[in-house]
């Protein structure tokens, strides 16, 4: 059902053949995938599929060889990750998202604290950031024991949903979530896919890098595969099984020779 | 000015999801602790051993000035290390500031304010070249500075024969500022009036004839205190601050983040440059000439009373605050032994011990504080 609801919406972000070149090497060979408000697509692909060539283009990182990059309708060209995130589109990066020797507050304002004060005396409103970290934290379900405490002592899972917590209190309309579950255990990766459906009912666009099918299914409303830096197909979830989804990924045949060899365990 | 940290931690008390931090924890979450720890050490050992002439207010001022000179390019030092980066050419910048100070004013006869701008600019356009190298080739700032180490050295015993006619020392400063009402803030005491007064009021030790046994406080102590509160303060409550441990704890994150990394480095290479600049100007004013050894060594012991001071050599962790503690304590190693009947030359056998002990106890700390794995 919520297909139909999402055929209708005009896309956040949508790309059409997207191509980008690395000199000699062709990373992505036309990609085309949009997201909508309140939908989560999962980008699936195997390694070298082109998963982060696209991210990077997304965010702002790498300028797209050519193709047709628009953000809410209007034809985009980002310079910077800053362009980006003036736009509305966060990424939260697997392990860069966090610097574990600062605090959750100095983690969370980062490059966007808020000051008060006339310059020279112009200084981080501390308090204003505390309280604000504390409710978001609070939001998640952490219970983080004093804002002061450095980032390194949370969990993996932990950061990943500080990370995402700090991208929707900046007004993100859509999250690029790069591999947030890679890392985790079971607990914490549960952690992370309910924050994501979280963020999905608030109506932000997210999409979703994994190449973890498990993962991508618990939570995903559309499934865009990549191989070999193309676009293999979009599919909504109704449309396909999670067996199918692992296939295609993989490029079909020869997992089906390999998961039979190792007794259908892959 | 070290814990307005924690004046915030106390506010939310009434959160009942909060567990109050244990004051351990909190203390131990203080960079400085260990330079803290340590001064309280060797105040401890001196008291035992040393004479007690060495704890009178004129001992103080003794230990405290060269600690002063070394402190404020600790400072500076400790900025840049948060930052992530190293500059083992401060030492070298002391006695090239020193040159491009001395020709200033001698050979070039400009008034004392116009030389003390010259400098600072120049400091700071070697500062910046230092800072884009570093950021633009993505070398390690110890390789790109120690060839800067050498490199100012050499220009500056080059400079100072081609200024003086082939000797490596520049004299005659003293006269052509002597009519100088800037000089004061650079050399001398200050406080003159108050330590009079505080003799006259039998507060402090004096002379028979009612003159203050201490004169006053020299002025490198005053702008140590500047230095060390205003980046104490820059490191803790400002954006700046925030952006330097972002820059040195993850450079990538912080750039994801929006923070101009690269903007924040070269401002932090520019800064130690002045810090060598400045003390130069305080130095040669106070020698009245300049020479090619300025500021020898300078560079680690600005990096180890950083060390000590509680920075991580890897970045994104350190404290202003811990280097002025640090540059202390070398400065009552230093000083003090001669006020012991220890050998002298002990001290960097002391020094040495020091920094090896600190860097462990830091390591410690920040595996507990962290929870690092």
């Amino acid at each position: 059902m919520a297909d139909t609801k999402n055929h209708q919406a005009a896309p956040i972000i949508e790309v059409r053949d997207i191509v980008k070149h690395y000199g000699s090497v062709i990373a992505l060979s036309g990609v085309s995938m949009h997201v909508s408000k309140g939908e989560v697509l999962c980008l699936l692909g195997d390694n070298g599929a082109g998963k982060s060539t696209l991210i990077k283009t997304l965010s702002g990182v790498v300028r797209p060889t050519s193709g047709d990059f628009r953000v809410d309708g209007e034809p985009v060209n980002f310079a910077s990750p800053r362009d980006a995130l003036d736009a509305g589109i966060a990424t939260v990066y697997q392990d860069l998202a966090m610097i574990p020797l600062m605090s959750i507050t100095r983690n969370f304002f980062m490059g966007r604290e808020p000051v008060k004060g006339f310059p020279p005396f112009r200084h981080i409103d501390f308090e204003h950031c505390h309280e604000v970290t504390r409710e978001e934290m609070h939001k998640i379900g952490i219970d983080i024991r004093d804002p002061h405490q450095a980032v390194g002592t949370l969990s993996g899972g932990e950061r990943q949903c500080v990370a995402i917590a700090r991208a929707v209190y900046f007004g993100a309309k859509v999250l690029i979530l790069d591999e947030p579950t890679s890392a985790l255990g079971v607990a914490q990766t549960s952690m992370v896919l309910k924050y994501i459906h979280q963020v999905q009912q608030k109506g932000l666009g997210v999409i979703f890098i994994t190449h973890n099918v498990r993962h991508a299914y618990a939570v995903g409303d559309r499934f865009t595969i990549l191989n070999r830096g193309k676009t293999l197909g979009t599919f909504a979830k109704s449309e396909i099984a999670m067996d199918e989804l692992q296939n295609l990924m993989a490029g079909g045949k020869e997992l089906e020779v390999l998961s039979h060899e190792l007794g259908g365990t892959v | 000015m070290a814990d307005t940290g924690q004046k915030a931690a106390v506010a939310p008390r009434q959160d009942e999801r909060v567990r109050k931090a244990g004051l351990v924890t909190q203390l131990m979450r203080r960079p400085e602790l260990g330079a803290l720890a340590g001064l309280v050490l060797v105040a401890t050992f001196f008291f035992i051993t040393a004479d007690r002439s060495m704890f009178s207010l004129a001992g103080a001022m003794t230990i405290l000035e060269p600690a002063a000179q070394l402190g404020i390019l600790a400072i500076a030092a400790s900025l840049l290390m948060i930052g992530g980066e190293f500059d083992l050419s401060i030492g070298s910048m002391v006695a090239f500031s020193g040159l491009i100070f001395g020709v200033a004013l001698v050979n070039l006869g400009l008034p004392l304010w116009g030389a003390i701008i010259v400098t600072l600019i120049g400091a700071g356009l070697i500062g910046a070249i230092n800072g884009q190298i570093v950021i633009r080739t993505r070398l390690p700032s110890f390789i790109v500075t120690l060839a800067f180490l050498f490199i100012l050295r050499g220009l500056t015993l080059v400079g100072l024969k081609w200024a003086t006619g082939g000797s490596t020392q520049l004299r005659g400063i003293h006269d052509v500022v002597a009519d100088s009402a800037l000089a004061g803030m650079f050399s001398g005491d200050a406080l003159g009036g108050l330590f009079t007064w505080l003799a006259e009021h039998d507060l402090i030790d004096k002379f028979d004839n009612g003159v203050p046994k201490v004169s006053g406080v020299p002025v490198s102590i005053i702008w140590f205190v500047i230095v060390a509160l205003l980046a104490t303060w820059v490191l803790l409550r400002t954006r700046i601050g925030n952006w330097i441990f972002a820059a040195g704890g993850d450079p990538n994150a912080a750039r994801n983040s929006g923070v101009p990394v690269d903007r924040v480095k070269t401002g932090l290479f520019v800064l130690t440059a002045c810090a060598a600049a400045l003390i130069a100007i305080i130095t040669v004013l106070d020698a009245g000439s300049t020479d090619a050894r300025r500021g020898f060594q300078k560079e680690f012991e600005a990096i180890i009373a950083s060390v000590i001071g509680g920075c991580l050599l890897t970045g994104g962790y350190g404290s202003a605050i811990g280097a002025f503690f640090g540059a202390i304590i070398f400065g009552f190693v230093s000083i003090g032994l001669t006020y012991t009947h220890f050998d002298s030359d002990w001290f960097q056998v002391f020094l040495g011990a020091m920094l090896l002990l600190a860097v462990l106890f830091n390591n410690f700390i920040r595996r507990k504080v962290t929870g690092e794995r």
